[in-house]
């Protein structure tokens, strides 16, 4: 279709002066945005700077309205199929879990393998139990999401995720709706999954995992991105002012 | 009433019928007047009934003569003997098996369906939705197979009234879906279609679509493509249920949290796996109360169908009801008790039924879980 099509060496991801509003508001103003195969990011900034509309973005579950995304190297427009095609090699965890309440955690991982995959059962819960086992809740398989605690319906979230072997995983504020004394194992396992070679985009505040994991970082305020930089030059010596002005209200406490 | 002095682990309560009457009936004056009220109200009407129905009420007879004294109590020698009118309507003595076999598979079927551990209920639901109303029809209708013709004017009583409310409930449910899901359509044409329909039957009473569905649309018709006057009332008694369902049901997928779409669209799952997997099965158990509530008056709305000719049950008795073979003081209100007692049975099983159900299907809402 154009000229950058070759998979080789294409992005995974490429955002081109993407731009998106809600109403009259502009949540995103002409975001450009690659991320190469492997890449493990972390966005962060104030609340209402449009991260997650960002991620969202890719696979769709919002409308970009001007400028270009290309995921996998195919455009998101209004072709309905090539987007479920997109989302179906995009991983998502979202803020809320969302698991699926009236299906065991088993079930939720094996739905789409079997639908839309067309996995034969066996061996997609053959491949849950192995995913459910590497988040470490294989016990629970057999149990509904709402007996289970937060981290560990999160924890299921990836696991269910990760069953599309999705060749990217979008995590929106994954840690954010949960107990303290549960943001530790869930983080756990999205290091494990970042050092397993996993293309990552993670919303998150957690600076500490953003150190550790990500190849760089983005500061997002106001529907811009403001500084994009690895890790030890964007905590140690940011550019910018306002990324400093959050950087210092972050890590205060 | 005896308690120890020792700290319970329990909030302090009184056991035994006097404390729970005490405490339930008597706690306080205003509470009294009423308990005391409402026992004065049962009491100058139950005994009266159960008198009435049972002790004064003639049990057999094989003409009006016996009801015929005054005080009599109901008379059910005139049920007994108009019985199998009352079950078949006018469906010829002779081939009533045919009936009894539809009446039987259906109830093997529904109890089948309806009890949780039996084995191949995707198989048996498949045979129930698809063969089974073919069968019916060629069993009732006749004409096949060496079975004599019996036009569908002769069917009647509990069987009339149970084809129309079953075929009400198993078409207004899908159909309500569709309806539901068009009207929360991102395609404008699909949407204002159902919004249309579904606000163009709310707002006309089912005897209406009735009379239209008998008396109209054969003006309409070219001459020889007239339906049959029954399947006229059917499909205007399932489009009428389909319309109240459509809200039922959208109200369900109101209910669903955004964020089930959106973990549904994330897996690529697509539109209709997504409402068929991941939306309905949460849209629908969350309404099933309102569901049942709309198949329960769909059952008691067919009795309609006897204002356009037909007779079913409600409408059987009370042509035997006017019959003067059977005229005494007592037939029609014998007759009325009657209706009512089976049309209660059949709505209140349902009502259990999806009581039971509601608190035994599995998931339920977050932290609601079985354990």
């Amino acid at each position: 279709m154009t000229a950058n099509a070759d998979p080789a060496t294409a992005p995974l991801i490429e955002l081109s002066h993407v731009s998106k509003w809600f109403g009259n508001f502009q949540a995103l103003k002409d975001v450009s945005l690659t991320v190469q195969t492997g890449e493990r990011i972390v966005i962060c900034g104030p609340s209402g700077s449009g991260k997650s509309t960002l991620i969202r973005c890719i696979n769709r579950l919002e409308e970009h309205q001007a400028g270009t995304i290309r995921v996998n190297g195919v455009e998101l427009t209004h072709n309905l199929k090539r987007i479920d095609e997109v989302r179906r090699d995009v991983g998502m965890v979202f803020q809320q879990f969302n698991l699926f309440p009236h299906l065991t955690v088993l079930e939720n991982c094996t739905l789409a393998p079997i639908w839309v995959r067309k996995m034969p059962k066996a061996a997609a819960e053959k491949a849950a139990m192995e995913y459910l086992d590497r988040v470490h809740i294989a016990d629970q398989a057999k149990k509904y999401p709402g007996q289970l605690s937060g981290g560990q319906q999160q924890r299921a979230a990836i696991a269910r995720s990760l069953c599309m072997t999705p060749k990217i995983m979008l995590f929106d504020e994954p840690t954010s709706a949960l107990d303290p004394e549960m943001i530790a194992e869930v983080l756990e396992v999205m290091v494990d999954l970042a050092e397993g070679g996993m293309t990552m985009i993670c919303v998150t505040h957690e600076m500490a995992f953003a150190r550790k994991v990500a190849d760089c970082i983005i500061f997002m305020a106001d529907g811009e991105i403001v500084e994009r930089a690895p890790p030890s030059a964007f905590f140690e010596n940011p550019r910018e002012e306002r990324t400093k002005k959050f950087l210092s209200q972050i890590l205060e406490h | 009433m005896a308690r120890t002095s020792t700290v319970s682990a329990k909030p302090p309560r009184g056991a035994g019928p006097i404390a729970w009457m005490r405490d339930n009936l008597f706690s306080s004056p205003f509470n009294t007047a009423l308990t005391l009220a409402a026992l004065g109200l049962l009491w100058i009407t139950v005994p009266p009934f159960i008198n009435w129905a049972f002790i004064n009420a003639v049990w057999s007879g094989e003409t009006r003569d016996v009801c015929m004294a005054p005080e009599t109590g109901a008379c059910w020698a005139y049920i007994a003997a108009r019985f199998d009118q009352i079950v078949y309507g006018f469906y010829e003595k002779a081939e009533r098996w045919r009936a009894d076999a539809v009446f039987i598979i259906g109830a093997i079927g529904i109890f089948w369906l309806a009890t949780p551990g039996l084995r191949a209920k995707r198989a048996i639901g498949a045979f129930m939705l698809i063969a089974y109303p073919v069968i019916s029809y060629v069993l009732l209708s006749g004409g096949l197979f060496g079975l004599d013709v019996v036009p569908s004017a002769k069917w009647g009583g509990l069987l009339l009234t149970l084809i129309v409310a079953v075929t009400g409930i198993v078409a207004s449910l899908p159909l309500g879906i569709l309806l539901a899901l068009g009207r929360r359509s991102k395609l404008p044409v699909v949407r204002i279609l159902c919004i249309g329909f579904i606000e163009f039957v709310r707002g006309v009473p089912l005897i209406t679509i009735l009379f239209m569905a008998s008396n109209l649309l054969p003006l309409f018709l070219p001459e020889g493509l007239v339906f049959d006057k029954l399947l006229r009332a059917l499909v205007a008694v399932a489009l009428f249920s389909a319309a109240y369902m459509a809200e039922v049901v959208r109200g369900g997928l109101q209910a669903v949290p955004q964020g089930q779409y959106e973990a549904a669209a994330s897996l690529g799952l697509g539109y209709w796996r997504m409402m068929g997997l991941i939306i309905l099965p949460q849209a629908l158990k969350t309404v099933m109360p309102s569901i049942v509530n709309t198949f329960i008056g769909l059952f008691k709305d067919t009795s309609l169908v006897s204002i356009i000719g037909f007779s079913d049950l409600l409408g059987i008795i009370q042509k035997g009801n006017a019959d003067p073979e059977w005229s005494t003081p007592v037939t029609a209100t014998t007759g009325y008790l009657f209706a009512a007692a089976i049309f209660w049975a059949f709505c209140f099983s349902m009502s259990r039924y999806s009581a039971w159900l509601e608190r035994n299907v599995a998931g339920g809402k977050a932290g609601a879980g079985k354990t």
